[in-house]
């Protein structure tokens, strides 16, 4: 509810209202406003270190909100249980575990949101599989197992996994990071198709490369401020200074010592 | 007497039951924690086991139980751990293996039993598997295995990707505590037959030898319980034979046969990978110069033995560093 008492607008995908974050007590976000209006493409921009990765973890509830609130579709994240409408693609992860998997087997475990417990594949999560790597143009790989595939490739396989779950909200952190230029068209031609479908996205980029006829708004990080928000902007424009390392580095970060010392300090956990 | 009359045998009998369900359990649990890049984890909880085995000897309940209850105690604790303080918690996890060994160690000098009571539960025992301890196995495996099979791809999911299945609604903590407390029964299941110190090599060798051969996670699952199943009853006989000449435990030949059916599919699977990666297709790049390889005397063709590995619409010969493309009467240089 609004402070008036009036139901908050559930067909508005992601609002973030004053958010506040901080990661093992220190501030990283600072009163971030943002609204994602639905069917919209919106980039966020910025140096290493602005934020935008932080921000893309609060508003999936991957870290815990200091100050303000995160609403999906109307209902602020503690209460918001339809997750099955919202696809994510984590940062820098690598398809393969320390078992190899086929491309069909870790696309399908993007099902794992609108599965039921111990229930047999259904034939409308077969065709979703199936459909997702139509989508990144990976049919013809889906039984290769994935660590055969490149960089760029096992970085579609993730794209197709968060797409197999049939989101309306899908939420990408920096999928093109060291992924060639055919392999980020194809990436731009999923989304695009994907975009079509009315769903909405919200994309950390470093390179924007061939998305960038796709992107409906620009909204550029700077220190955990948002320092822009308006009509797309190319990288070159958003980011003079972009490749200046400016990480968060905590000081003490990993000794030795296992740390049970300190069993209340929940943030640990969720330094990214 | 001889090896077929021992199979006759009311304790062989139990102990091949019990190996088989041991077969069967381990490595089906196994298969998630090698996903999860937690090989290890099944060593500390055997580690912690002996304290609880202890506790048994020295209360006079059953060693079984206990072992149960500590264990799983024990890996609750561990996975609090990995996930409260670094993200591999190693030497936190180191601290609890030595304290369940040396706490178990001595915990059974305190209630008056030799090492030889221990020893069975450390590297197993043919003779000393009761009825009960069988039906207990079978209830054990059967729920690691209805849980594993059913949840597979909820466990799947968690295991390769903790944030992914986070934001996919899962409650990953439920089922990392899950996969925890499931190896820890598998394990309690195990003490009987491999022992508590060699239980989690059944959890991993078999693991390890199946994605020699298998491409997906659903052929590792199931040849990883292949092996397991072999190499339990297998090393079972084995130690009966061998037990007309001397006296071994079945662990370490239960152990050492799945180790070689590791030896024997490895080299195999060096051989495969190195091929795919071979065979790869080479990316296709447009407005590649035109370069023809010069003085070619060498004919390539489907048996030539050089890779044909694909390249847009055609094959590139992998020849001494070069990929050589044909085109007309003459190679071109790709």
């Amino acid at each position: 509810m609004t402070p008036a008492g009036l139901p908050y607008d559930v067909t508005v995908p992601v609002v973030l209202d004053q958010v506040s974050v901080a990661i093992g007590g220190r501030p990283i976000l600072r009163d971030v406003d943002l609204t994602v209006h639905a069917g919209d493409m919106v980039t966020l921009l910025g140096p290493n270190g602005s934020g935008k990765s932080t921000l893309v973890r609060a508003l999936t509830g991957l870290l815990p909100v200091a100050r303000g609130e995160v609403r999906l579709y109307g209902t602020p994240l503690d209460d918001f249980g339809d997750w099955q409408r919202v696809g994510f693609v984590p940062q820098r992860s690598t398809a393969t575990g320390g078992v190899p998997a086929t491309v069909r087997e870790v696309v399908a475990s993007g099902r794992v949101g609108r599965r039921r417990l111990l229930r047999p594949t259904s034939a409308a999560d077969r065709r979703a599989v199936e459909s997702a790597l139509d989508v990144v143009g990976l049919a013809d790989r889906a039984s290769h197992g994935v660590s055969q595939l490149s960089g760029g490739q096992q970085q579609r396989v993730l794209i197709a996994r968060a797409l197999a779950g049939e989101p309306d909200l899908l939420v990408l952190d920096e999928p093109t990071a060291g992924v060639d230029l055919p392999n980020q068209q194809a990436l731009a031609d999923a989304l695009r198709r994907l975009k079509e479908r009315g769903a909405t996205i919200v994309l950390v980029a470093h390179e924007i490369g061939p998305m960038m006829p796709l992107i409906d708004r620009t909204v550029v990080m700077r220190d955990g401020w948002v320092a822009y928000d308006g009509p797309p902007l190319t990288q070159e424009v958003a980011s003079h200074t972009h490749h200046h390392p400016h990480e968060h580095d905590v000081p003490g970060g990993h000794d030795h010592a296992p740390h049970v010392s300190s069993p209340f300090d929940w943030e640990r956990r969720n330094r990214p | 007497m001889s090896f077929l009359d021992l199979l006759s045998l009311d304790f062989m009998q139990r102990a091949l039951v019990a190996a088989l369900l041991t077969g069967l359990a381990a490595p089906a649990i196994g298969t998630f924690i090698v996903q999860r890049r937690l090989a290890l984890l099944g060593d500390g909880i055997g580690h912690v086991a002996v304290t609880g085995v202890a506790l048994g000897l020295l209360t006079g309940t059953s060693p079984t139980w206990t072992a149960v209850v500590v264990a799983v105690l024990g890996a609750v604790l561990m996975e609090v751990i990995r996930e409260r303080g670094h993200t591999n918690g190693d030497v936190a996890l180191a601290l609890l293996f030595y304290g369940g060994l040396a706490g178990g160690v001595l915990i059974t000098g305190i209630a008056g039993q030799g090492a030889a009571t221990l020893q069975a539960y450390l590297f197993g025992s043919l003779n000393s598997i009761s009825f009960t301890d069988v039906v207990f196995t079978a209830v054990l495996t059967v729920v690691v295995l209805v849980l594993t099979l059913g949840l597979s791809p909820q466990l799947f999911a968690v295991s390769s990707d903790q944030d992914f299945a986070r934001v996919a609604g899962l409650r990953v903590r439920g089922y990392n505590l899950l996969i925890a407390v499931l190896a820890a029964v598998s394990i309690t299941v195990a003490m009987r037959t491999v022992g508590l110190l060699l239980v989690s090599a059944l959890m991993v060798v078999p693991v390890a030898t199946s994605q020699q051969l298998a491409r997906s996670f659903r052929a590792t699952f199931v040849g990883a319980m292949l092996v397991g199943c072999v190499a339990s009853v297998g090393g079972l006989l084995l130690s009966a034979a061998l037990s007309f000449r001397v006296a071994v435990a079945p662990g370490p030949t239960i152990v050492l046969l799945a180790l070689a059916m590791f030896t024997a599919t490895w080299p195999i699977g060096v051989w495969m990978r190195r091929r795919s990666r071979l065979m790869a297709p080479f990316p296709e790049v447009t407005a590649a110069p035109h370069r023809s390889a010069d003085e070619h005397v060498h004919e390539h063709g489907n048996d030539c033995g050089h890779p044909a590995v694909p390249h847009g619409d055609h094959v590139d010969y992998v020849h001494d560093g070069h990929r050589h493309a044909p085109h007309g009467e003459h190679y071109d240089e790709h």
